[in-house]
């Protein structure tokens, strides 16, 4: 269903970056805190329209948020879809709607 | 050097602390299993933070495993869940340079550094939960999209800061006030994402319990949960904290913004509970707790050794007070009162137990009901509405002793 996370070998050494912050972070109270987050590791897997979905969805949100959905109906994506649209903002292409329904149909659907 | 790069060093040099809190280190393949479809998630540890699930990396949204609440009843900021809107987090914050804003309709319009409210204002403490709105929405039925939080999408932690109060008291409320808005750091990725808003009425966001904390348990936040600032609301749903709080505006109207007149809404019906294909009701913006209790050292589908057990767990509600929690070994026919622990003040976890002898060996459906003191209780009927809001229904656990 989704892609595993495993295999990361800068694992240890962040891990070590991660204590030393620990540290310092309670010595005191910090005047500039800045983190570096983790890069998504869960892609859209091929389907029908991948590119499409890849460039409009990616944008704003990870593909993880996709597949943690339980299976929706086509009526249930193409309302998720219109939201992204129509609440915030997204610059979806009216002929590109269908589109990306039909790969989140292949991806995490319910017919 | 640019200017900020030298300024950001000299502050740095000045204070003598510069946190470069780090790296994420997202953990070997390790993930958990929550008892949902598609329930699978990764483990991985991100900045500031122990190894949590991960509900979406992008915005962060990461869960808390339930076994960190059979520890204390103040979840550690490290295991503290995390919720964001908004993919544009800031990576950086520099207290040289951020300001808290207060302003709209006020006599005087007012910033402030966080030394300056550490110092210039009177400090004060509250323990409260902040429960995420769509906390265990993965356990809806029928499944509702979102965030598909198993419970963990939940902590409890002693917040320090100030009186919203009284920066409002300084800045001078405007006559026509309605309400206060409140607007953090955050942003869309796209500049026509509308930011990340949420707004209280007036008479309510004066009530002392209300702060702008820096501290949590002891500490600054993590920085995501929301350093340098954030909005404390004890007893009501956590999409009113507002993480990383840059800007408090009085406004002479209900707030029409996204975030409240469209997101974060319930049904206005009773129980706040809909069918899935009723349409056309009434919705409000979501607002206080509603009661819940959970047993924190078994799960679902435990076997469990003969003899005496110890059942604990937590309580908490919208800040009446836990009265009493009751345990049943039966499903809910019969029930036992359990000993409450230490009292942290209203809008806290409230630890419980108790000591259980199975009567035999065979399978025992456990369920815990919490009720407070001004008697409002736990039903085994789910709460339904399309947005998978409010769920506080009686939990059960399916044990074989």
């Amino acid at each position: 269903m989704r892609a595993p996370i495993a295999g990361i070998a800068l694992a240890v050494g962040l891990a070590a970056a991660g204590l030393l912050s620990l540290r310092a972070h309670a010595a005191s109270n910090p005047q500039v805190v800045t983190i570096k987050l983790p890069a998504t590791t869960v892609d859209f897997k091929p389907g029908p329209n991948v590119a499409t979905a890849q460039t409009n969805c990616l944008i704003c949100h990870g593909a993880d948020y996709v597949y943690n959905q339980p299976a929706l109906s086509r009526t249930q994506w193409t309302a998720e879809v219109n939201k992204m649209r129509n609440a915030y903002k997204a610059t979806i292409a009216d002929g590109d709607v269908d589109k990306i329904v039909d790969y989140l149909m292949s991806a995490n659907g319910k017919t | 050097m640019t200017q900020s790069r030298r300024r950001f060093l000299a502050s740095a040099a000045a204070t003598g602390t510069l946190v470069a809190s780090g790296s994420a280190a997202i953990a070997a393949g390790g993930f958990v299993d929550l008892p949902m479809t598609n329930g699978r998630r990764p483990l991985a540890k991100f900045p500031q933070k122990r190894e949590l699930i991960v509900q979406s990396t992008r915005p962060p949204i990461l869960e808390t495993p339930f076994n960190v609440f059979d520890g204390s009843e103040l979840t550690p900021n490290d295991a503290f869940y995390v919720r964001w809107h908004l993919a544009g987090v800031p990576d950086t914050v520099d207290l040289g340079t951020f300001r808290l804003n207060v302003g709209g309709l006020v006599a005087m319009p007012l910033t402030f550094t966080v030394d300056q409210l550490r110092r210039d204002f009177p400090a004060t403490e509250v323990v409260a939960v902040n429960q995420c709105s769509g906390n265990s929405r993965g356990f809806f039925a029928p499944r509702v999209a979102g965030g598909e939080w198993a419970n963990g999408g939940m902590g409890n932690a002693r917040w320090r800061g100030v009186r919203l109060k009284d920066l409002l008291t300084k800045a001078g409320v405007g006559a026509s006030a309605k309400q206060v808005r409140f607007t953090g750091l955050d942003h869309g990725v796209l500049p026509a994402t509308p930011q990340f808003m949420k707004a209280l009425d007036i008479n309510f966001a004066t009530n002392p319990d209300i702060i702008v904390a820096y501290d949590m348990n002891g500490a600054p936040l993590p920085l995501l949960n929301g350093f340098p600032v954030r909005l404390i609301v004890p007893g009501w749903f956590a999409t009113y904290w507002v993480k990383m709080l840059a800007n408090i505006e009085v406004i002479d109207h209900v707030d029409d913004n996204f975030w409240m007149k469209t997101a974060y809404r319930i049904p206005d019906t009773p129980g706040n509970t809909v069918t899935p294909d009723q349409t056309g009701y009434p919705t409000i913006p979501i607002n206080t707790l509603r009661v819940r209790s959970f047993v924190t050292n078994f799960a679902d589908g435990d076997k469990l050794p003969a003899g005496v057990q110890t059942v604990r767990g937590i309580a908490f509600d919208s800040g009446r007070g836990i009265k009493t929690v009751e345990l049943s070994s039966d499903g809910g026919a019969t029930w036992m009162p359990a000993i409450l622990g230490r009292d942290l003040g209203p809008y806290s976890f409230r630890k419980w137990q108790i000591a259980w002898t199975p009567p035999g060996a065979g399978p025992y459906t456990l369920a815990c009901r919490a009720t407070t003191n001004s008697g409002e209780t736990q039903t085994n009927v789910p709460v339904w509405n399309p947005s998978g809001y409010l769920r506080s229904n009686i939990e059960t656990y399916k044990v074989t002793v």
